[in-house]
C-alpha cells in the first residue's frame, strides 16, 4: 500500500458533450516508470492533467500515496482550491511548449517555486536550484535568461524547475515533441537518468525507442479507455489489439531492437 | 480690406511678457496644482484599474459583469460631465463637503481606471496561456500566479499604453478650472484676466504644457527603449 504513489479509480472527463477519459482505472508505484501511448486525441494529456488537477475529472477518485484528493459530501467530491495547490506543488509536470518564465533567469525560474509556495528560504532556494541544473547539466547556464537557450537546454530547465520541488511523481506531456530532431537525445538522456535515480514517473511520448529500453510498463491508451498494459517487451512486440498494431504500424520509423 | 486691416493689426501687436512673468509664480503654483491632481489621479487609478481589469476577467458572472459596465460607462460619458456630477450633484445624495480637489481627483482616479483597466486586460490577456499553466503546476494559486508571473510580464507590455494614457490624463485635468480649482488653466484665466494680456499669458501655458509634455514622453521613450534591450524583456 505505502508504495502506491498514485492511484486512479475508475476516473472520468467530459469536456461538456465530449467524454474523453471513460473510467480509468491506473496504478503507479513508487520508482515505476509508466509510458503512455496513444494516437493523438485518444485522451492522454488529459488522463496526465486529472492526476495534477490541471483539469478537475467529472467523476472517480485520485489518490496520493494512499490519500483521497478532495472531500465527499452526499455522494458528490468537492476539491478545495488550497488543496490542489498543495497537490499540485508535490507533482512535477513538464510541457511540450517548457513554459519557463521568460522575465527570470534559469536559475529563478527553478526558485520560483520554492520561493513562492513552499515558502523556503533564499539559500535554500538556490542551492536547491544549483543542485537541480547541476543533476540536468545546466549549470552554467544559471545566469542566462530562457530566451537564450536552444529547445533542449529549455527543457532541461523546465525538467529541473520540477525537481526543484522534490515532487513525489513526475508527469512529462510529449516534451520532446517540439525540439528539433538532434536536441531530442539530451532531454531523453535526462529523463533516463532520472529513472535510473528510481524516480517515480509518468511519460506521454511518441518515442517508442524510450519506452522500449526505459519504461517498467507500457500503457496503450484508445479512445479514454486502457487498452492495453504490460512490459514494454510483450506491449510493444507481440500487441493484442487491431488498434494498437495500427498504432505502432504508423510508426514506421522504429525499429525495435531484435 | 478688413483682412488687411487685421494683418496690420497683428503688425502692430506688441509683444509684452513682462506682466506674465512679474507674476509667474501664480502659474507656477497652477502647474504645482495639475501635478497634484494628475498625480493622485495615478496614484488612486492604476491599482483601482488593475482590480477592475481582474474583475472583468473573473468568471463570476456577476462581477465581471458589474466591471464592463462601470469601465464602458466611464470611458463613454463626458469626463465634464462626470466631474459636475461630483462635484454638484453627489454632495446632494450623500452628505459630503466637496470641495473642487476631492471632485477632481474623484473624477480622474475614476475615470482613468476605466482606460487603465482596458490597458491591464489587454496586457494580462496577451500573455500566453502557458505561462499561467507553468505557474500553476509548480502549485501557484491566482493571486501568486498573477502577482510574480503574468502582471510583470503584461506591465511591460502595457508601458507605452500607460505612458499614452497618463499625457492624455494630465491634457484632461484642464476641466478641473471649471469647478474652480487653482490648476494651471484656472490660474491662466485668472491671471489673462487681471493682465489684460490673454496672447502672452496662453502662450506661456500652452509652452508650460509642451515641456511637461514633451520631457514626460521623452523619458518614457527612454525606458521603453531600455525593456527592449534588456535580456528579459518579453515585448513582442
Ligand atoms: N480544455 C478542453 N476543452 C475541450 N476539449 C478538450 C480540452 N482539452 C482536450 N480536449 C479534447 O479532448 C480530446 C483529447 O485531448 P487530449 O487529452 O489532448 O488528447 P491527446 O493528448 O491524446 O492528443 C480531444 O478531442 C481534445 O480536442
Ligand atoms: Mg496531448
Amino acid at each position: 500500500m505505502p508504495n502506491e504513489t498514485v492511484k486512479l479509480a475508475q476516473v472520468y472527463k467530459s469536456f461538456g458533450e465530449l467524454e474523453v477519459l471513460k473510467g480509468i482505472d491506473l496504478t503507479v508505484n513508487s520508482g515505476e516508470t509508466v509510458v503512455m501511448l496513444g494516437s493523438s486525441g485518444s485522451g492522454k494529456s488529459t488522463l496526465l492533467r486529472c492526476i495534477n488537477f490541471m483539469e478537475t475529472p467529472t467523476a472517480g477518485h485520485i489518490y496520493l500515496h494512499g490519500d483521497r484528493v478532495g472531500a465527499e459530501k452526499s455522494g458528490k467530491i468537492y476539491y478545495r482550491e488550497s488543496e490542489l495547490c498543495k497537490l499540485r506543488s508535490k507533482i512535477g509536470m513538464v510541457f511540450q511548449h517548457f513554459n519557463l518564465f521568460p522575465h527570470m533567469t534559469v536559475l529563478q525560474n527553478v526558485m520560483e517555486g520554492q520561493i513562492t509556495v513552499l515558502k523556503r528560504g533564499k539559500s535554500e532556494s538556490i542551492q536547491k536550484a544549483q543542485a537541480q541544473l547541476e543533476r540536468v547539466g545546466l549549470l552554467d547556464k544559471a545566469d542566462e535568461y530562457p530566451s537564450r537557450l536552444s529547445g533542449g537546454q529549455k527543457q532541461r530547465v523546465a525538467i529541473a524547475r520540477a525537481l526543484a520541488m522534490d515532487p513525489e511523481v513526475m508527469l512529462f506531456d510529449e516534451v520532446t515533441s517540439a525540439l528539433d530532431p538532434e536536441l531530442v537525445g539530451e532531454v531523453l538522456k535526462t529523463m533516463r537518468q532520472l529513472a535510473e535515480d528510481g524516480m517515480t514517473m509518468v511519460i506521454v511520448t511518441h518515442e517508442l525507442g524510450f519506452a522500449y529500453h526505459v519504461a517498467n510498463r507500457v500503457l496503450f491508451l484508445d479512445d479514454g479507455v486502457i487498452l492495453e498494459q504490460g512490459v514494454p517487451h510483450d506491449i510493444l512486440k507481440h500487441p493484442k489489439t487491431q488498434r494498437m498494431r495500427e498504432f505502432l504500424e504508423g510508426h514506421s520509423l522504429f525499429k525495435l531492437p531484435e | 480690406m478688413s483682412a488687411c486691416e487685421q494683418h496690420r493689426n497683428i503688425d502692430m501687436y506688441e509683444w509684452d511678457f513682462i506682466a506674465v512673468f512679474s507674476d509667474i509664480d501664480l502659474l507656477a503654483l497652477g502647474l504645482l496644482n495639475t501635478l497634484k491632481v494628475t498625480s493622485l489621479a495615478l496614484l488612486f487609478g492604476i491599482p483601482l484599474g488593475l482590480m477592475l481589469a481582474v474583475s472583468r476577467l473573473s468568471r463570476f458572472k456577476p462581477l465581471s459583469f458589474s466591471a464592463s459596465f462601470i469601465i464602458e460607462f466611464f470611458r463613454t460619458t463626458p469626463p465634464l460631465v462626470q466631474l459636475f456630477w461630483f462635484f454638484f450633484a453627489l454632495p446632494i445624495l450623500i452628505d459630503i463637503r466637496m470641495t473642487p480637489l476631492i471632485a477632481s481627483v474623484l473624477t480622474f482616479s475614476i475615470q482613468s481606471s476605466a482606460f487603465f483597466a482596458e490597458i491591464f486586460r489587454g496586457g494580462i490577456q496577451s500573455i500566453d496561456k502557458g505561462q499561467w499553466e507553468g505557474a500553476k503546476a509548480i502549485g501557484m494559486n491566482y493571486w501568486q500566479s498573477m502577482r510574480r508571473i503574468i502582471l510583470p510580464q503584461a506591465v511591460k507590455r502595457m508601458i507605452p499604453a500607460f505612458m499614452e494614457r497618463s499625457i492624455e490624463l494630465l491634457k484632461t485635468t484642464t476641466l478641473v478650472s471649471t469647478v474652480a480649482y487653482t490648476d494651471l488653466m484656472y490660474q491662466a484665466n485668472d491671471l489673462a484676466q487681471k493682465t489684460f494680456r490673454p496672447l502672452e499669458v496662453y502662450t506661456v501655458v500652452a509652452v508650460m504644457y509642451f515641456i511637461l509634455i514633451f520631457v514626460f514622453s521623452q523619458v518614457s521613450l527612454l525606458i521603453e527603449h531600455r525593456l527592449a534591450r534588456s535580456g528579459e524583456s518579453t515585448v513582442r
